[in-house]
């Protein structure tokens, strides 16, 4: 029996001694040169957090490639979701986010009272939140864009879950939403569905198209799937300053929302070259949408994305790390 | 994976009625009856009094409280010694624990491109260990999975996702196997645990996701940690019932040879337990698998994240690739820790001279894998998964063909049978569950808990309906129970149809296991999409989302149960004349009632934990609230509060269906 076992090992070292000599590379032989490990020490980590959808996507994967090429920060990106990426802040684990949907509460709780995080000013994005309709409907029924004749429309929009109304989708909850409060104020006959996430909203719509059925729904801008499909915006009451004051009696339209950067208080007292990137970061609905699409439409590679943008808008990107 | 087979303890006393069984049944079917005759005749006089609906923004007391609470654990965390001695240690444990591994198999490390073990090292250590503790098929089986995994551009992730898989089981069972052994041998602390085990695995993870990284922080520890809680129970369950079932006799006999405690324990009882607590061991994988995708949530590294990316944009093609990658790990885990649990008895079944070659043959390999390890640490082909996954986007693009292809061709049909179940059957129910006054559906079912379960079961629905009324969600709770209730009936259809089609055969069986597998680790959202074309953002989504994860483990648990009839039985009834439908119904379904009662409620506990996956296609109620919770501050409570109902409605049916077992089996 030894013997075999003798054998079999020697067997197998011959077999290993072979394999090293006609090995190839070997590992940590190109030197890495890919990491631009002399300039990190200037800027440092820049943690930097990835809420979950492609817009924020966008912005984070321009503003990381930038951070890296140009400013030689080490960026580490966080995929987290939003209410844990604030938390982020107080623990010290996150050090930006770079597009804010409003989110009264979480500035109050984390700006105003642990004074933990700082705005970081705007991303030049504009948030508009709305009722959409699939476009053949607006083509078909011209004058169902204005809320005042929704309810002429109403039994087209009726479905298992609508209890015999007319049926509005929302999506996922976190975003702002006061749809309930639109139809019983505007005295619609209507009832808010809940579809519970992106996926499902999106995916209605795009169904709705398809196979021409109704749907009217809780939908907003930038986002990749309107250059996608361009739904129809439905005219709600104009907005007024101060007319969503409370929630319970509004009776217009959403307020375009700026949509902003916050960044933890610790970083923005750091002097890192990352911050002043994220402060001066501006760019325009187009801007975002064109990398969204490259994201999501043509299935490019989030950082693929952000050099394309980047070397074909390189001015707009000098005057953010000037 | 939520729950594992709990199967009716045989020690519990039989209750008292068995004995007059034939008239008991006959009578408690009258009373069933006569309940819900009451309760219609009540329902239509009390229509929509004191229903206790509550609108989607408002907040109650409890909820208020809950938000507080909340609130100030986060604002005083780093003032709080608490914090700074304990949960930082912990963290800081497991942190280390999990960046080792990474490091090794996953993560380039200080001065390295690549992981310490490349690709082929993985891939010899993952043959030779599953040779060692399995058999050679399972060895070829896990090396094929693996490289499959790097075949499909994902070895990478794969990789972060087995290191995450692999601490988290490691912690899990450190906890694990000495809880289930203690509650194993004492019924004090089992009837103590039990209740925390339920919590833990029906308590939506959603509501716990936020709080564990204000306690651990963002980073791998919070990910292993919110998997343990979710993977430990069903390890914990499993090896107490592990325990339990070692006869008695042995451990008497074991007893009056003089052996002390500990060596009736290790010499005796974890032996003789050893196969039933691999099973456990087992369990907890598929657990920790079906964490994935909620974890990439908080930032853990992997597969997850690929599902959750791929998702945003609708990309159901590179889901469903990731996905697979899933699917395969957990079929080589599962198959791996089953070879494992039997390897034994085959070993000693195949003769001596396969165990005399056994040793030579195990140091050799070990030599084999030693070598791949070194040549994946130095050469680069041997690190870096060759190939740029062309495999894995092929996959893709027939993902999203097959998926294309059933959204513009199936959905007139799906539409028209979702409106009749949904107003056939679904609306009336819900209507019927959320317009009655809270205290006559309460009484209602504390009266059926009773007649089902018997007094004791009737005590726990008591007090579950008087807490579901507490947490202010009784409106929403009805609403999910509606579906619930629905979504099981249909579990149940499929798990007597498939489960008797693969208890009667076993080739049939074969070929369907591994779908069943693949259904309950594929990550929800990746079936979904395709769905949710079919049959749009609706209640009845979310009850197909339920049965596609609930009906595997009942058509499994049947299977078994039919397969558990003696061939005897069988035969004499094919003898006397009866043809195959007759066998059906008349001897084998019979038969195997407890089984059939066990799915039932393994079946609900399965459909529960699909509730909050539910509220993100529509389902609305209870799994809205969950996820609302978690998306906005106000609504922390409030989707607390929903988690607790969840869990409430999980112990009721859990309560008055296993007492009902154990009735079935007495």
């Amino acid at each position: 029996m030894a013997r075999h076992w003798r054998a079999g090992a020697a067997g197998l070292a011959v077999l290993g001694l072979t394999l090293t000599a006609c090995g190839g590379a070997k590992v940590g032989d190109d030197s890495s040169g890919s990491d631009s490990s002399g300039s990190s020490g200037k800027c440092g980590t820049f943690n930097l957090a990835v809420n979950p959808w492609v817009g924020y996507e966008a912005n984070a994967a321009v503003i990381a490639y930038v951070a890296e090429k140009d400013l030689g920060c080490t960026v580490k990106e966080k995929n987290l979701k939003e209410e844990i990426a604030w938390q982020g802040f107080g623990t010290g684990e996150v050090d930006a986010i770079v597009e804010n949907w409003a989110h009264d509460d979480l500035k109050k709780k984390y700006i105003t009272q642990q004074k933990v995080a700082v705005e970081a000013g705007p991303t030049g994005n504009k948030g508009q939140i709305g009722w959409y309709v699939a476009p053949w409907m607006a083509k078909k029924y011209p004058d169902i864009t204005d809320w005042k004749n929704l309810n002429k429309y109403a039994s087209l929009f009726k479905t298992s879950e609508s209890g015999g109304k007319g049926q509005v989708l929302d999506g996922d909850p976190s975003y702002v939403s006061y749809d309930a409060a639109l139809v019983k104020n505007l005295k619609l006959d209507y009832k808010v569905v809940q579809a519970g996430s992106e996926p499902a909203l999106i995916q209605a719509f795009r169904q709705a198209e398809a196979k021409k059925t109704p749907l009217l729904g809780y939908f907003y801008e930038p986002q990749w799937f309107l250059a996608e499909l361009p739904l129809a915006r439905v005219k709600l009451p104009d907005y007024t300053k101060g007319c969503d004051a409370d929630p319970e009696k509004v009776a217009c339209d959403y307020a375009i929302d700026p949509l902003d950067k916050i960044v933890s208080k610790k970083f923005a007292d750091s002097g890192s070259p990352a911050y002043s990137l994220v402060k001066n970061f501006n760019w325009t609905n187009d801007d975002q949408n064109l990398v969204a699409k490259y994201i999501a439409v043509d299935k490019m590679k989030p950082e693929a994305a952000a050099k394309k943008w980047v070397e074909a808008n390189r001015s707009k990107v000098d005057a953010w790390i000037k | 994976m939520t729950v594992v087979m709990e199967k009716p303890e045989k020690t519990a006393p039989a209750e008292k009625t068995a004995p007059v069984v034939g008239v008991r049944r006959v009578s408690r079917r009258v009373v069933v009856a006569a309940i819900l005759v009451v309760w219609l005749v009540l329902f239509a006089v009390l229509r929509g009094k004191q229903t206790l609906s509550l609108a989607s923004a408002d907040l109650t007391d409890l909820h208020r409280w809950f938000n507080d609470v909340n609130d100030s654990i986060g604002a005083d965390r780093n003032s709080n010694p608490f914090f700074l001695y304990f949960f930082n240690e912990i963290r800081l444990v497991i942190d280390n624990l999990v960046t080792f591994i990474q490091e090794l198999i996953s993560q380039p490390t200080e001065g390295r491109p690549v992981p310490q073990v490349g690709w082929l090292g993985v891939v010899g250590i993952a043959g030779y260990v599953s040779w060692a503790v399995g058999n050679w098929r399972v060895a070829l089986l896990a090396m094929a999975g693996l490289t499959f995994m790097g075949l499909q551009g994902l070895w990478q992730e794969s990789m972060d996702t087995l290191a995450l898989t692999v601490s988290a089981v490691f912690v899990a069972l450190l906890f694990a196997i000495p809880l289930g052994v203690w509650a194993g041998l004492s019924d004090r602390f089992n009837r103590i645990v039990t209740p925390f085990l339920d919590f833990m695995q029906t308590m939506p993870t959603f509501v716990y996701l936020a709080p564990i990284t204000l306690f651990f922080l963002i980073g791998p520890a919070s990910a292993t940690i919110a998997t343990v809680i979710y993977a430990a129970p069903p390890a914990i369950r499993i090896t107490a019932h592990a325990i339990r079932a070692v006869p008695e006799t042995t451990v008497e006999a074991a007893d009056s040879l003089g052996a002390t405690r500990r060596q009736a324990l290790l010499k005796v009882l974890l032996p003789m337990s050893k196969r039933t607590v691999v099973m456990g061991v087992n369990q907890s994988i598929m657990a920790a698998l079906a964490m994935v995708t909620i974890t990439a949530l908080i930032d853990a590294p992997g597969l997850g994240k690929t599902v959750v990316q791929a998702l945003q944009s609708l990309d159901v093609g590179t889901a469903f690739n990731a996905g697979l990658a899933i699917v395969v790990m957990a079929i080589v885990l599962d198959r791996v820790a089953t070879a494992a649990s039997t390897r034994e008895e085959t070993a000693r079944g195949s003769g001596g001279r396969f165990q005399a070659w056994r040793r030579p043959l195990l140091g050799a390999g070990a030599v084999a894998a030693l070598v791949l390890v070194y040549l994946s640490h130095t050469y680069v082909w041997a690190a870096e998964f060759p190939g740029d996954g062309t495999v894995g986007s092929k996959i893709a693009s027939a993902a999203d063909t097959a998926t294309t292809w059933a959204q513009d061709n199936l959905s007139g049909l799906t539409n028209g049978f979702r409106d009749t179940l949904t107003n056939g059957l679904l609306n009336p129910f819900q209507t019927l569950l959320t317009d009655s006054p809270w205290w006559l559906v309460g009484a209602a079912l504390i009266g059926l808990g009773v007649v089902i379960g018997g007094w004791r079961a009737g005590v726990t629905t008591a007090v579950c309906v008087g807490l579901l009324v507490a947490t202010g969600m009784w409106s929403d709770a009805m609403t999910t129970l509606a579906s619930s209730v629905v979504a099981t009936v249909l579990v149940m259809v499929f798990g007597v149809v498939f489960g008797v089609w693969m208890g009667r055969s076993m080739l049939v069986d074969r070929l369907l296991r591994p779908t069943l597998d693949a259904a309950q680790v594929m990550p929800p959202f990746v079936y979904l999409v395709p769905f949710l074309a079919l049959f749009g953002a609706t209640r009845f989504t979310a009850i197909v989302a339920a049965i596609v994860y609930a009906a595997p483990v009942a058509i499994k648990i049947i299977a078994d149960g039919v397969r558990a009839v003696p061939e005897t039985t069988v035969e004499a009834a094919t003898s006397a004349g009866c043809n195959t439908w007759q066998i059906i119904t008349k001897v084998q379904l019979p038969m195997s009632r407890s089984a059939l009662t066990l799915a039932t409620n393994q079946g609900l506990i399965y459909v529960l934990s699909m509730v909050v996956v539910g509220g993100l296609v529509g389902a609305g109620a209870l799994g809205y609230d969950v996820v609302a919770g978690f998306s906005q501050s106000e609504l922390y409570g409030k989707g607390l509060a929903a988690g607790l109902a969840i869990v409430l409605l999980g112990v009721m049916f859990d309560r008055i269906t296993q007492a009902a077992a154990r009735r079935a089996s007495a």
